[in-house]
């Protein structure tokens, strides 16, 4: 196949692979009865954060916000997480997208 | 029963934007029918195993195992749009004159009909997973009745199937001689919008740096909430507010597969019009 196609696998690959940074802040959600927890999640500006979702429910839920462009699914009784940020200050919504709702919810970025 | 139906018509329909961009541009290509019929079901039956095996695609690599199958996912398929771009530069013309006749070139249009089968196998296998979780979600969890599910899913799909043959007959209203040039724009389009995707869910996971987190912010504009914003998310890859990264690896893989088209797809500007095996075969 072409060279450019080459050039674009590698160059996906190895950006891929040496660039993991450790975020230095974990915040914590936790999804029941489609209902998270906090429904006001407060998160510092400017700062790249890891999101961690429970989802305490026996069913499957799809943690997604438009506002952060996050899409990932969360079987039940598991744990996912999620890199987001750095964020400007504001109000930011995410759901369930399978109880969307029920279970929409918010971060506030100071 | 009508929130099911969104969510099952949201999922299907940028699997069936997918699915009418592959069928128009392989519109007068032999056999045709079956290799997509093949990437349909083969999609259908993957989507059944992602949905079951979810919980321990999750757990790889220290619980980014999601990321990097949805990337790859993505990835895979954009190679496929680009090997189809190229031997489209190739064959394009012979298509759009109908001279698909001898056995060799079948075979070439074969290979180029098992790239954009995958590509649609893929997208269904992605979208089609979704769905599965959803509806598997709501049968063990709510009190609604099957009925409702069911009726609802399948209003949804039939929704997502509509929109996806509306595109298509669209297409097909376009004449033959400029049909294949939209819809190779309409396919390096599509596969740029997939790598940047791809990347995203990259920096979702940490695993690429974002080069700024939200680079624009259009949603006042166009949401990607939004049916149009998902249409546009699905053809043309639109986010409303991008990573830098997303933005980056768009252009590349645009600029990337017009070059691939120009400088490997098109044998005739070195003189040598036979059907293969000619034109400089980097490796």
């Amino acid at each position: 196949m072409g060279k450019a196609l080459h050039a674009i696998v590698f160059a996906g690959l190895t950006l891929a692979l040496p660039l993991t940074a450790a975020a230095d802040d974990s915040y914590k959600l936790t999804l029941k009865d489609h209902t998270f927890s906090p429904q006001d999640l407060v998160l510092p500006k400017d700062q790249r954060v890891k999101l961690i979702v429970h989802n305490q429910d026996k069913a499957p839920a799809e943690f997604e916000s438009h506002d952060l462009d996050v899409e990932k699914i969360i079987p039940g009784g598991q744990t996912i997480s999620v890199f987001v940020g750095p964020l400007k200050p504001g109000r930011y919504s995410f759901v369930d997208e399978y109880h969307e709702d029920e279970s929409k919810a918010y971060l506030t970025v100071e | 029963m009508f929130s099911t139906a969104l969510i099952v018509f949201r999922e299907v329909l940028e699997a069936a934007m997918v699915i009418s961009i592959v069928m128009a541009a392989t519109k007068t290509v032999p056999k045709r029918g079956a290799w997509i019929t093949s990437g349909l079901l083969g999609g259908l039956a993957g989507a059944g195993l992602v949905a079951v095996f979810a919980g321990a695609i999750q757990s790889w690599a220290s619980g980014m195992g999601q990321e990097i199958f949805n990337a790859s996912v993505m990835f895979i398929a954009v190679a496929m749009l680009t090997w189809h771009s190229v031997w489209m530069g190739r064959h394009g013309r012979e298509l759009s004159q109908n001279l698909m006749a001898t056995g060799r070139q079948v075979q070439t249009g074969n290979k180029s009909l098992l790239a954009l089968a995958l590509v649609v196998g893929l997208a269904l296998l992605r979208e089609g997973s979704e769905t599965v979780l959803f509806l598997y979600g709501i049968a063990v969890s709510d009190s609604g009745s099957l009925f409702e599910m069911s009726a609802g899913a399948l209003m949804g799909i039939a929704g997502g199937a509509a929109m996806g043959a509306g595109l298509y007959l669209g297409l097909l209203q376009i004449s033959m001689k400029r049909i294949f040039s939209v819809t190779n724009t309409l396919i390096i389009l599509l596969a740029a919008g997939m790598a940047s995707q791809g990347i995203g869910f990259l920096v979702d996971a940490n695993m690429v740096p974002a080069w700024g987190f939200h680079i624009w912010d259009s949603s006042w504009l166009l949401s990607d909430a939004s049916v149009l914003g998902q249409v546009l998310h699905a053809l043309v890859g639109y986010t409303a507010r991008p990573a830098g990264i997303q933005v980056a690896v768009y252009l590349i893989t645009l600029v990337g597969i017009v070059l691939a088209v120009r400088y490997i797809g098109h044998p005739a500007a070195r003189q040598t019009p036979t059907q293969h095996g000619t034109a400089p075969e980097a490796s």
